[in-house]
């Protein structure tokens, strides 16, 4: 049996616990959104008063750093790029990888452990590895530099991402639904249909925004696969903006204000889901 | 409607695991046939061999007299009901109920005019454009039946259908499937692991162990005339007691020895060996007299459960043994008490030690005249 | 016989359904790094195509092995590795215990926590970068009003303080997917544990040693997993925030890499970079699944 006394100390140590935790949370907080907010107030502060004397608060607002990069910067080629290259990545590897998951997921037949883990070990390919001959194999096809020439590359982790994410979620879908349209009558084509794909479409929207963020995001192909600004993806002409004289930094920041908003707006509002894929068969308890 | 039967049926797994053992079991036109085991013992996947959501490693199954073996479930024409009901999600009451027709393919108007008539007998009406996820258990539950129904299968099969319901939706629900057994007159095939659901659903029942079917049989022969050790232990609440004996011969003459309890029992041509004697609870009466001889055991009682119209007395006997009986309410029997407990004579069963079989069941007294001790 | 040929069926199916996506993967990632392995054991500069492209066996092996720059990358990754994914695990586990309690503005903190994920590498890159610029970076301006330094500090012009950005924009980009990885196996533990523990009279820290760290060990093994491949083939991050320098002082391996191939057109020698790298995190990777014997979720029960 504890004392009275050892029992309130032992309350006093949970409350300052409490409070502990809770300052340790704020501050990770801040460590969190710090960079987003300084990105947002330097985007909006002119070149002057940044370098003279930065300050944590904006003193004067302007829009000028925006409208240049959509001026002079041509910023929209980048992000057209981006929208047409991870878009069409997204949408072939969802149309291909929905009917492996599938057959992973469902279908009973042998092989199917050994392609499970072999689809894993690509997830965990480093990209660099395969840089050099893909790029011999798109400069002999006169692929650098055009949209094929980054989808294609694309699906190295693209397809992989999309097989393993979708199979774990179908996974989840309870089987007995499509056994009891079995029952009822319908064939496997109609259960997979009328049953199993109305239920994945959350699965296949999760899998879709976390494949797109993946191709939105890619750097080392886009920059080894392409020459100029005319076929550049977002992340390549931001890290590759140059200044006459000095660098950039205001248009930058816009830049990156500009790249994370989509993203950032998609996570927010999809958070939950995008947890749930990105966990699902990712972790078995 | 039609018949359902398993001709030598084996299913082996991948993975070695045996679910039916040469297993032949027929649900009969129009009969309701209730498959009890322990877990594990293949019930439910005999339910789903018949469903052809698996497949047979050996054997023939047949709906009518068409042999089904090859085809997949949606060409069998049966009804199934879940566990957990499994009701389409993402579609309403009524469209739950209209999918196995519109997959079929039938007309509109019969459509309508079915799921109309099944919700209205199930009380559905009200609740028709509600999805599922906006049902209560018992809604869901009768949902997954009204959708059987409407198709107007050959056969229906339950897995458990009432597993997920409260005690009191079961017994409800236990009565509702009864009425619609006899209204429908149809052959049904039904799951559980409650012995009492078996016993007061079935019109017969099958008993499976590890895959090999024990006995099937009415509930009333299964109650009173179990094939072996295993069923007659299965069947009944609280479970029978068993002792542990050996079976002498002295010409005529044929004694079970227990470690307490010695006593005459009928000959039977393979009488000989090691054996089980079993007496049901509600036939070991507790005295508290001296009373010894035939029939008698002593101990101290470990553990009472009153029920309410009966106490339920969980018996130590000197050897370590125990014994359950089922005793009035009065008078009250307290733990720690040393009671003798009377075995009466009717209903006794002797089984194989080592088969299980059961040799023979018989009552007191015996005749030719018994042999003294 | 028809049986045979029905289960032949679902088999036939299950291969025809995977088949495209196989193939896919086959073309663009396994055909390339067997091609990979063949430029490795070749003499193939771009710039100088008049040599053609003779067979040199493992000459660029072994340049490798007497390449000091090469060793260098080696330390800087497993440096960079080893420090960022320890922050990474400690500040993880405590934001995943942290978002697995309930409390006010814990919706707001699991989506806060997920968009430095979400963004470009990139882009976080030059959100750090420019933190910790000389001159206007904010980082100086704040150190020195609260007298840490007593003036600004150039951070790129010395490896061990170009570090300090680095590392920081990693963890800070990277800890939200620990944290979500780690909270994914904390909610696999039943919450009546606690509550058993709780009433055997278990404090709050012996229940995180006895309870939550022994169960959480898959979790963890399997982030661990995760993130010291992401850290191997770290490339993006370095490439923005100190391009590998000052000098080579920060490069990585793949960044030296990508330097060969497709700075110095050294396609034969960035090739067997490029499959010494492979080796490394595949060594790895078998080493964590052996030796740890983390089962990764590939096939159900």
């Amino acid at each position: 049996m504890e004392s009275g006394a050892s029992r309130v100390a032992q309350r006093g140590q949970f409350r300052a616990g409490k409070w502990i935790f809770a300052g340790a949370l704020v501050v990770l907080m801040l460590f969190t959104l710090f960079p987003f907010y300084w990105a947002i107030v330097a985007s909006l502060t002119p070149d002057a008063a940044l370098f003279r004397n930065p300050s944590l608060w904006p003193h004067q607002i302007i829009g000028d750093h925006y409208r240049a990069l959509f001026g002079d910067r041509d910023f929209i080629t980048p992000i057209r790029n981006s929208l047409i290259v991870a878009g069409t990545t997204t949408i072939f590897c969802l149309a291909v990888g929905t009917l492996a998951a599938y057959a992973l997921a469902r279908l009973d037949f042998k092989g199917k452990a050994p392609i499970m883990a072999f689809i894993l070990a690509v997830t965990m390919f480093p990209q660099i590895s395969i840089v050099s001959p893909l790029y011999l194999l798109l400069r002999s096809l006169h692929l650098i530099d055009t949209y094929p020439g980054l989808i294609m590359p694309y699906m190295t982790f693209a397809m992989p991402l999309t097989v393993w994410v979708l199979t774990g979620s179908i996974r989840q879908i309870p089987r007995d639904l499509e056994e009891a349209a079995h029952v009822d009558g319908a064939t496997r084509r109609q259960s997979f249909t009328k049953i199993l794909l109305p239920l994945a479409v959350p699965s296949l929207a999760t899998t879709g925004i976390l494949t797109f963020i993946y191709c939105w995001n890619e750097f080392l192909f886009a920059l080894s696969f392409t020459l100029g600004p005319e076929r550049q993806t977002v992340p390549v002409a931001i890290a590759l903006f140059r200044g006459q004289y000095q660098v950039p930094w205001g248009e930058i920041l816009a830049a990156a204000v500009v790249a994370t908003a989509p993203v950032a707006a998609m996570v927010l509002f999809f958070q939950r889901r995008i947890v749930q894929g990105l966990t699902a068969g990712a972790v078995k308890g | 409607m039609a018949r359902i039967a398993l001709e030598h049926v084996d299913k082996t797994y991948p993975n070695g695991y045996v679910a039916a053992r040469d297993l032949s079991l027929e649900a009969m036109d129009g009969e309701l046939l209730v498959l009890v085991g322990p877990s594990g013992s293949g019930k439910s996947t005999v339910l789903r061999l018949m469903a052809g959501l698996e497949r047979v490693s050996d054997g023939v199954i047949r709906i009518g007299e068409r042999d089904v073996t090859d085809l997949p479930p949606q060409q069998r024409d049966i009804a199934m009901v879940f566990q957990n009901y499994a009701l389409y999600p993402h579609m309403t009451v009524r469209e739950n109920l209209a999918f196995g027709l519109n997959i079929r393919k039938q007309p509109r108007a019969l459509i309508d005019e079915r799921v109309g008539a099944v919700a209205a007998s199930l009380g559905l009406d009200a609740l028709l454009d509600r999805k599922p996820a906006q049902l209560s258990g018992g809604q869901r539950q009768r949902v997954a039946l009204g959708r059987a129904i409407v198709r107007e299968p050959l056969a229906f099969l339950f897995d458990e259908p009432l597993s997920n319901l409260d005690a009191q939706l079961r017994v409800e629900t236990r009565v509702e499937l009864s009425r619609l057994h006899r209204k429908l007159g149809a052959t049904m095939v039904y799951v559980t692991h409650d012995q009492s659901e078996a016993l007061t659903l079935g019109d017969r029942i099958a008993v499976l162990k590890e895959g090999v079917l024990q006995q099937v049989a009415t509930p009333m022969e299964l109650y009173d005339q179990p094939a072996n050790k295993f069923v007659a232990g299965f069947i009944g609440s609280p479970a029978m007691n068993f002792f542990k004996g050996v079976l002498t011969r002295d010409g005529d003459a044929c004694e079970f020895r227990g470690v307490d309890l010695v006593t005459p029992v009928p000959c039977e041509p393979t009488s000989g060996g090691a054996v089980f004697l079993g007496v049901r609870p509600q036939h070991l009466e507790i005295t508290s007299d001296n009373a010894t001889g035939e029939g008698t055991l002593k101990g101290e009682v470990g553990v009472v459960e009153p029920m309410g119209n009966e106490q339920i007395v969980y018996v130590t006997l000197p050897g370590g043994e125990r014994a359950v009986a089922i005793a009035p309410v009065r008078p009250r029997i307290t733990a720690g008490e040393r009671v003798t407990i009377r075995v009466r004579p009717e209903g006794l069963h002797l089984f194989d030690a080592i088969s299980g079989r059961r040799i023979t069941r018989f009552d007191w007294p015996l005749t030719p005249k018994r042999s003294g001790h | 016989m028809k049986k045979i040929s029905r289960l032949g069926n679902e088999a036939r199916l299950g291969w025809t359904l995977v088949a495209p996506a196989l193939i896919v993967i086959g073309l663009i990632a396994i055909f390339p790094l067997g091609w990979t392995v063949w430029e490795s054991l070749h003499l193939h500069e771009l710039r100088m195509p008049w040599l053609g492209q003779p067979f040199i066996g493992l000459a660029n092996y072994v340049e490798i092995a007497n390449d000091p720059r090469f060793w260098g990358a080696l330390g800087h990754t497993a440096f960079f590795t080893v420090v960022s994914i320890s922050l990474e695990l400690l500040i993880g586990l405590f934001l995943a215990l942290a978002m697995n309690r309930v409390f006010r503005g814990r919706g707001f903190v699991r989506a806060a926590v997920l968009v430095p994920w979400a963004i470009p590498t990139v882009v976080a890159a030059l959100l750090w970068r420019f933190i910790f610029e000389s001159e206007g970076g904010i980082a100086n301006a704040l150190l020195v009003d609260a007298h840490i330094l007593r003036q600004p500090m150039v951070w790129f012009i010395e490896a061990a303080t170009a570090w300090v950005p680095v590392i920081l924009a990693d963890v800070w980009k990277t800890t939200p997917f620990v944290a979500l990885l780690l909270l994914a196996g904390l909610q696999n533990i039943d919450l009546s544990l606690y509550e058993a523990a709780a009433v055997d009279g278990a404090n709050a820290w012996w229940q995180l040693r006895h309870i939550t760290l022994p169960l959480l060990k898959p979790a963890i093994l399997v982030t661990l997993i995760f993130r010291t491949l992401d850290g191997f083939r770290v490339f993006d991050l370095i490439y923005v925030l100190t391009g590998g320098g000052p000098g080579t002082s920060t490069e990585p391996v793949a960044l030296y890499t990508f330097n060969a191939l497709l700075q110095n057109l050294r396609f034969g020698y960035g090739s067997a970079l490029s499959v010494v790298i492979f080796a490394i995190t595949f060594g790895l990777a078998l080493l964590y699944v052996r030796g740890l014997g983390v089962r990764l979720g590939g096939d159900e029960a």
